[in-house]
């Protein structure tokens, strides 16, 4: 059985949804245009992860395997659709923006994904713990690429912050280049794949340098020979 | 293939439907429960958002009735389109129409549908004009968001007289009012819905304030 340590690295990085499973791009690359808009669609699929994945990892030995799929969207859907009638309730003008993305986490596959993969075969404890490292891991990408295009894009930073946490967030907003006339691209569809392209790039690059630190001194001391 | 096996696929199949059924049951009794629990809060949060958008418009010391109350849905093919049901609120003080506020929609945007609020004042002068809701392009045509730029604004003031309504297009069209450098379907669509909206008020002025005041008349 896999430690809850191994769950949470898995999670956030060594299999992240968005940068190595690729998986929720539809809501990743069109919701993340700013950090709020990311942070909120974030928490509410990582909401959703942890509920279906207990009640997945609840329900797996009295559920047959000819059924469970039917059986795991129908948790699913109905999750999501509490969670978008609490958001409506609650929420309201962030739900304006989120717009047809929430309903949509029902068709983000890295949550049926984990259903099956992981919570029908695992006890509730590290199921919980895998659908919220899965979900953080996913936020945390949500929120590294809605920072990157904003801060590009318009020069901002939580940017309508009171939309969440209430009006007095209003002054959360912080102003990173004054007087900036905005980077379209940044906002755009293209931006999005562009960011993302660049932080999977980056991803890898760091996982490289993590795994053969070895290899790269030995190149290094072999340049000045052939210089 | 035994009788034995055929038996157990029949109870397997009724099995897997009990348990389907069983979770279809428990995800509508989840559901419905949230509902239940969060549909007055929604409806608050709608109504809370019109009128906060209409007060805008039309403030509070103007009127003395429940905007929101006081409405009219118009079908008009003519002036809003066919699929467009447009809802009219009016605002009364003293059982006086003081203005009306119109939501038309002007469907020629550049990508899809503005959705627009645009008061008119008893004498058919705009009060003002603002986007509710718009899909046009960031930094290009979503300059006619209040938060974007003043370009709106524009619109106080003006009736069909103010300018004349042969001008009552976008510079570029040889009218009189401003489009946005890369962005001029935006504009033109903006400025035609609010021109058509006014059309629409001269034309039945009579009839809406006729329906305020029903009982001067009679």
């Amino acid at each position: 059985m896999d430690s809850y340590k191994q769950i949470l690295k898995n999670g956030l990085w060594d299999n992240n949804q968005a940068f190595v499973a690729l998986l929720g791009l539809c809501p990743l690359l069109a919701v993340s245009n700013t950090v709020i808009n990311g942070l909120g669609l974030g928490l509410a699929t990582t909401l959703t992860l942890v509920l279906s994945n207990s009640i997945v990892s609840i329900i797996r030995r009295q559920v047959g395997s000819e059924i469970r799929l039917p059986v795991f969207v129908l948790i699913i859907a109905s999750i999501v659709t509490a969670i978008e009638l609490m958001m409506n309730a609650f929420f309201y003008e962030l739900y304006l923006i989120l717009g047809i993305f929430i309903p949509l986490i029902v068709t983000n596959c890295s949550i049926i994904g984990r259903a099956e993969a992981f919570a029908s075969k695992n006890p509730l404890g590290t199921s919980l713990i895998d659908g919220l490292a899965m979900g953080l891991g996913f936020t945390a990408a949500l929120v590294i690429l809605g920072a990157a295009r904003e801060i590009l894009g318009s020069g901002t930073l939580f940017a309508n912050a009171h939309l969440m946490f209430g009006d007095t967030a209003k002054d959360m907003v912080i102003y990173v280049i004054r007087d900036y006339e905005g980077f379209l691209l940044a906002i755009l569809p293209p931006g999005a794949f562009i960011g993302l392209g660049l932080l999977i790039a980056l991803k890898n690059l760091i996982d490289k340098r993590l795994a053969k630190p070895t290899t790269q001194t030995v190149s290094l001391s072999m340049d000045p020979e052939k210089a | 293939m035994g009788i034995n096996n055929m038996t157990n696929n029949k109870t397997l199949i009724f099995k897997s439907g009990w348990v389907l059924g069983l979770f279809s049951l428990v995800g509508i009794g989840l559901v419905s429960f949230t509902h239940s629990v969060t549909h007055e809060r929604i409806a608050d949060n709608e109504r809370l958002f019109i009128l906060k958008n209409l007060r805008e418009l039309v403030p509070e010391t103007l009127h003395d009735n429940d905007l929101l109350a006081d409405t009219l849905q118009i079908v008009d093919p003519n002036t809003f389109g066919n699929q467009h049901e447009v809802t009219i609120y009016k605002a009364i003080k003293n059982k006086q129409l003081i203005a009306i506020i119109a939501s038309p929609t002007a469907a020629d945007g550049y990508n899809g549908s503005i959705k627009l609020l645009v008061a008119i004042r008893a004498n058919g002068e705009l009060m003002g004009v603002r986007v509710v809701s718009h899909h046009e392009t960031p930094g290009l045509g979503d300059a006619i968001d209040t938060n974007k730029s003043d370009w709106v604004y524009g619109f106080n003031g003006r009736s069909l007289n103010n300018p004349p309504t042969r001008l009552w297009h976008v510079k570029k069209d040889g009218g009189s009012f401003d489009q946005f450098t890369g962005a001029t379907i935006t504009p033109r669509a903006v400025v035609k819905a609010v021109l058509k909206t006014l059309q629409y008020y001269q034309a039945n002025k009579k009839a809406l304030i006729t329906i305020t005041q029903p009982t001067n008349n009679g």
